[in-house]
């Protein structure tokens, strides 16, 4: 079966895969109404419950997930790559992790 | 419009059911108010386990419980020497105009005396409360809690999200919903304090959550810290993990900080959406929030519960499919359908919407079925919160 990612807001740029995906998968990514909106193709591993970007991301901008930001890329994402605290960074408090740059 | 059928109180409110309670004030007198309810038809016992205090707070909650509309009538049984007395809650239930009576055990002469007593009350009630006749009313008669436990990955990606979906849809037909947990709100108090309907409560939101972070403070935890396990889940922020808890109460404005302490005992008197003070605890946090009014329980959990409540109907909602698999008996709704893509959150939402009303107009949850009649009373150590300056 086609793995997937949930996008939760229509407003989010980030998507939350719903099984571990493997590099070289594609993966459909289904929006709230439940349209797929995007098949990225993944070039690392991604674990279950983790988030890849729906769209290219630039340093600096924010992370929206729940249509709300959750955080802010410390680094260029590119589109389907894995999102966590190795690109990203809080906009509030550093995270355990690499909140080197922007913070 | 959708309507649900329900029982109009001589305050106005409307129940979606029409319990008989026997409230004991203290547990001196809970065993005999247990072997009483167990005699008659539809009633059920209730008390709290905070000792014999007359702490404002345990008289808002027990108060609170017999003015909630899905009670018709109360039967408040005490020992006779307890500090907070069985006037003291009947005065507060009064006002609304629902039937309530007192009996004192060390009056009566014994718990038996007591019992043939409050036996004939209820039974008299029982037969009263059968012949109520349902009758239509808008949503905007109807108060949703939405709570959560025994959460995992699959709640803030699944179940959370769509009960969220559920609560935009009833407070959009005029519906009120309310949410508490404070704890699980920490590091999104900009978030939330951004969809408040003005200042004042954009304040109250941020005053809310900063004190719960000073609790947790106070025994050594920092409560922004993310755990390793934390982001090896895929969870990046605070913000992030408390979102998850967050969404489902939906994504409408803040109306306002309901508070039930030594000085307050708000209930919402609009509709809309309402966030509450209280406790991460489960069952004492759905007493809080039925007691500040709401008819019915959303409840998601990932990993499985039994939770159902005395007072109002419990909906359980789990994201993870194993626990739908595994706990069928205990979980009214399957929201792990969005994560193999066979249905859309929009989707389950709706569908919890309609168990809403559904369970409004009758039906049976699976923990009320099975006769779960969680109940129990919270309250904040007065001493502690003094300490910390929040009284």
């Amino acid at each position: 079966m086609v793995k997937k990612a949930i996008q939760i807001d229509e407003k989010d740029n980030v998507a939350t895969t719903t099984g571990e995906v493997d590099p070289g998968e594609q993966v459909e990514v289904i929006s709230p109404d439940g349209k797929v909106i995007l098949k990225p193709k993944v070039s690392e591993p991604i674990p279950f419950g983790h988030k890849l970007a729906i769209k290219h991301i630039k340093k600096g901008e924010d992370i929206v997930k729940y249509g709300e930001v959750i955080g802010v890329a410390t680094q260029p994402v590119k589109t389907g790559a894995w999102v966590n605290t190795h690109n990203v960074g809080s906009a509030r408090m550093p995270t355990k992790g690499k909140e080197e740059g922007i913070l | 419009m959708t309507q649900f059928m329900g029982y109009r109180r001589p305050d106005g409110g409307v129940g979606v059911r029409n319990h008989l309670i026997v409230l004991a004030p203290i547990d001196c007198s809970y065993e005999p108010a247990k072997k009483i309810a167990a005699q008659v038809e539809g009633a059920i016992a209730v008390t709290q386990y905070h000792g014999c205090g007359k702490d404002p707070v345990l008289v808002h909650n027990l108060v609170g419980t017999g003015l909630n509309p899905n009670v018709a009538a109360i039967l408040v049984i005490g020992l006779g020497c307890e500090t907070l007395t069985v006037d003291t809650i009947a005065e507060g239930i009064k006002p609304s105009g629902k039937p309530v009576e007192t009996l004192i055990i060390q009056q009566e002469g014994g718990t038996l005396k007591t019992q043939e007593k409050a036996v004939r009350i209820l039974q008299r009630w029982s037969q009263e409360v059968a012949q109520l006749k349902p009758e239509p009313f808008p949503l905007s008669e109807l108060t949703l809690a939405v709570e959560c436990g025994g959460s995992d990955a699959t709640s803030g990606l699944a179940a959370n999200p769509a009960v969220g979906v559920a609560c935009d849809r009833l407070i959009d037909e005029g519906g009120t919903v309310i949410f508490s947990e404070p704890q699980e709100m920490i590091g999104t108090q900009h978030i939330l304090a951004r969809r408040a309907v003005n200042k004042r409560v954009a304040s109250d939101i941020y005053k809310m959550i900063d004190q719960d972070e000073e609790r947790l403070k106070a025994i050594g935890v920092d409560s922004r810290w993310m755990s390793a396990g934390n982001i090896d889940g895929g969870l990046t922020t605070i913000e992030e993990k408390s979102l998850g808890a967050i969404r489902k109460g939906g994504t409408r404005p803040i109306q306002g900080v309901l508070q039930n302490n030594w000085d307050r005992f708000d209930r919402p008197d609009r509709q809309g959406l309402w966030l509450q003070d209280g406790t991460g605890w489960d069952v004492p946090s759905v007493t809080h929030m039925v007691a500040a009014g709401a008819q019915i329980v959303c409840f998601t959990s990932g990993q499985g519960s039994t939770t159902g409540h005395a007072i109002a109907p419990v909906i359980k909602i789990t994201g993870n499919p194993m626990t739908y698999q595994q706990m069928e008996d205990n979980m009214d709704i399957n929201a792990s359908t969005i994560l193999d893509g066979s249905e859309s959150l929009n989707s389950v939402g709706q569908r919890i919407y309609e168990s809403i009303i559904d369970t409004a107009n009758g039906k049976k949850t699976k923990a009320e079925a099975l006769g779960y009649r969680d109940y129990i009373v919270f309250c904040r150590s007065r001493a502690a919160e003094h300490m910390l300056g929040h009284c």
